[in-house]
């Protein structure tokens, strides 16, 4: 078990310091940021003076180190657009980010878990047929258009709900369940045939031969095995809810890390656009890293392995 | 006495493929029944049919299932599910894949008596190690902790059988439970099996295609073919005056050491077992017997060559006595 763990840790630091250097990297590669900052009417004293206020006529290696070690101790610099710290303006908006998240991977869990057991258990029926068809709806259609239907109805028909904005709980619903949308999917189907294999196994005969109860048989038995790879899914499926919610942060206007990842890449605010990458990828990292230990928690073979 | 398991009429359908095709068979308490047959005769399904086992799309009908006295035909799933694994229980062909790999041998072996008799779980460890130790397994305090993926084949077999004993059950079906093992386990593992039966009066439904096994611990003997069982009787009889010529056409071939000399050819029978289409009328062993008329093609009666002794055949019996003599 401690080997797993430190071989897992090992990977997830490696991760994160390439996703550092390349979005270090990738910013730089976009073309003279001390140009596009300046913007297009300014001088060549202008942008003589941003080099040199911003330390980008430094050798890059210097830059890059310089950056590095300060990222490291979660300095991220300045904002050249807001003023502010980034580490600052990331933890105001972080937890808008992660709460969108959570509640999405939570509304899709709670649709997609159960429907793909139904599914399976009843494979082939009319249900398991009408559960994947919803699935097929769900893969096909775009998260903004579902978003903006749901404004319409929900919003300004029904008036239940707040259309945009960033405030209290109902304001997270619609984002959420745009997010839960496209989730469910993939969710759904891994339970599926997840069930759909365990309930063929021998394991599952023999629980049926000690007289086990229905929902022993299926749960405990049967949804314990299917949920091995449905727990990586999902935390795969939670780091695209955060990287994925820039697109549904704009269009609900929430103002979370993904709405000030589309503010800061449009204003060539390039500290923050760093920054947001970076915190993103280790959100990322610490979530494979979850999903690893949650399986060798469910999966006895992967911890002596 | 009234037997154990009481079988007759049995019929099992996928679709338009009858599997069984009304098989009999009664096992006494405290005996070893043996269900012999090549593969694909059914033995197997019969045996999931009785547990109430049998796969997706797999339908069951029988003129008289009874266990104990009580007919379990018409019993729904809920009555079945507490009939198994507390007075009738059995073990598989599988023992690699029959236990959970999620969860410890301790916990497998405890939800069963825990499902049955609401037994704390301080008490249901007592017992699970206990029966550890009964089937052969030393040191049961270290097993119970572990899970099935640090044991090997045998053990795994074992802990299937002492998980089957956990409730004291009257009846014990044993699908092929050697199949997967080599052949010193094998040998434990049979012996297990007939201390239990011996100790604890347990009725045994073994299924086997291994006449070997049948010679060392069957009371009695049903012959299975293409689902129907053609021939039955106690071990010594069976093997001392087969009557079927499919149950002789069996025993030729197993090479017995003194009467089969190097270099002479292993008895075989020729062609497979034939897929049996709906509707099918007379004996289905026809077309690979030496033995066939035009008889055979009609109702074949039931026929008792000595008392115990019941054959599916249209010779009369002591025809081979006459043919050897």
């Amino acid at each position: 078990m401690v080997r797993f763990l430190l071989r897992r840790l090992t990977v997830a630091i490696l991760v994160a310091l390439t996703v550092l250097t390349l979005s270090f990297l990738l910013t730089r590669l976009s073309g003279d940021l001390a140009i596009s900052i300046a913007g297009p009417n300014a001088t060549q004293e202008d942008v003589d003076l941003i080099r040199q206020a911003y330390g980008l006529n430094r050798p890059l290696a210097q830059q890059y180190l310089d950056w590095l070690l300060r990222a490291v101790q979660g300095d991220f610099g300045e904002s050249y657009f807001f003023k502010d710290r980034v580490a600052n303006l990331i933890a105001h908006r972080l937890p808008i980010t992660m709460t969108l998240g959570l509640v999405g991977l939570l509304m899709a869990l709670v649709v997609a878990l159960p429907l793909g057991i139904i599914a399976a258990v009843r494979e082939g029926s009319w249900v398991d047929r009408g559960v994947m068809l919803v699935a097929l709806i769900g893969q096909a259609m775009p998260s903004f258009w579902l978003g903006l239907i749901l404004m319409v109805v929900l919003g300004l028909n029904l008036g239940w709900l707040p259309i945009s904005g960033t405030g209290g709980w109902e304001y997270y619903v619609m984002p959420g369940i745009v997010l839960a949308f496209s989730a469910i999917p993939s969710l759904m189907r891994l339970t599926r045939s997840g069930m759909v294999e365990a309930l063929a196994s021998d394991y599952i005969r023999t629980a049926r031969a000690k007289g086990l109860s229905r929902l022993s048989i299926l749960v405990k038995h049967g949804f314990r095995n299917a949920a091995i790879p449905v727990v990586s899914i999902a935390a795969v499926q939670l780091g695209f809810m955060l990287g994925g919610s820039i697109v549904i942060e704009t269009v609900f206007a929430m103002h979370g890390v993904g709405y000030l990842a589309w503010e800061s890449i449009s204003k060539n605010d390039f500290p923050v656009v760093q920054a947001v990458i970076l915190v993103l990828a280790l959100i990322y990292i610490a979530l494979t890293l979850l999903a690893d230990l949650l399986n060798a928690v469910l999966d006895p073979r992967l911890r002596t392995a | 006495m009234t037997p154990l398991l009481e079988v007759q009429g049995l019929r099992v359908t996928f679709g338009t493929t009858e599997a069984v095709r009304g098989a009999s068979l009664s096992v006494l308490k405290g005996e070893t029944h043996c269900l012999v047959g090549e593969s694909g005769c059914g033995k197997s399904v019969t045996s999931l049919a009785i547990m109430g086992l049998l796969a997706r799309g797999g339908r069951r009908q029988a003129e008289v299932l009874r266990f104990a006295g009580q007919e379990i035909g018409g019993l729904g799933e809920r009555a079945m599910s507490r009939l198994r694994g507390d007075r009738m229980a059995m073990i598989f062909q599988e023992p690699m894949t029959s236990l959970n790999p999620a969860y410890t041998v301790g916990s497998q072996m405890t939800e069963v008596l825990r499902r049955h008799r609401g037994t704390p779980r301080a008490q249901a460890v007592d017992r699970a190690a206990e029966l550890l130790g009964r089937v052969g397994i030393t040191a049961p305090g270290l097993r119970l902790g572990q899970f099935p993926h640090q044991l090997s084949g045998g053990l795994r077999q074992r802990v299937m059988i002492a998980m089957a004993l956990m409730c004291d059950p009257e009846l014990l079906i044993a699908d092929e439970p050697t199949t997967a093992l080599d052949v010193t386990v094998q040998a434990q593992i049979l012996r297990l099996l007939e201390g239990l039966r011996r100790d604890l009066g347990l009725g045994v439904l073994l299924i086997t295609h291994d006449l070997g096994v049948v010679a060392r611990i069957a009371d009695r003997v049903s012959v299975m073919y293409a689902g129907e069982v053609v021939e039955s009787a106690p071990t010594a009889q069976l093997f001392g005056d087969p009557q079927h010529p499919y149950t002789r056409g069996l025993l030729a071939c197993v090479p017995v050491p003194g009467k089969v000399k190097r270099g002479d050819p292993l008895g075989s029978i020729p062609g497979v077992v034939p897929r049996i289409p709906p509707g099918f009328a007379g004996c289905a062993f026809r077309d690979r017997c030496d033995h066939a008329q035009p008889a055979c093609a009609g109702a074949i009666p039931r026929r008792a060559a000595a008392p115990g002794h019941e054959v599916l055949c249209t010779l009369q019996p002591g025809w081979a006595g006459r043919q050897a003599a």
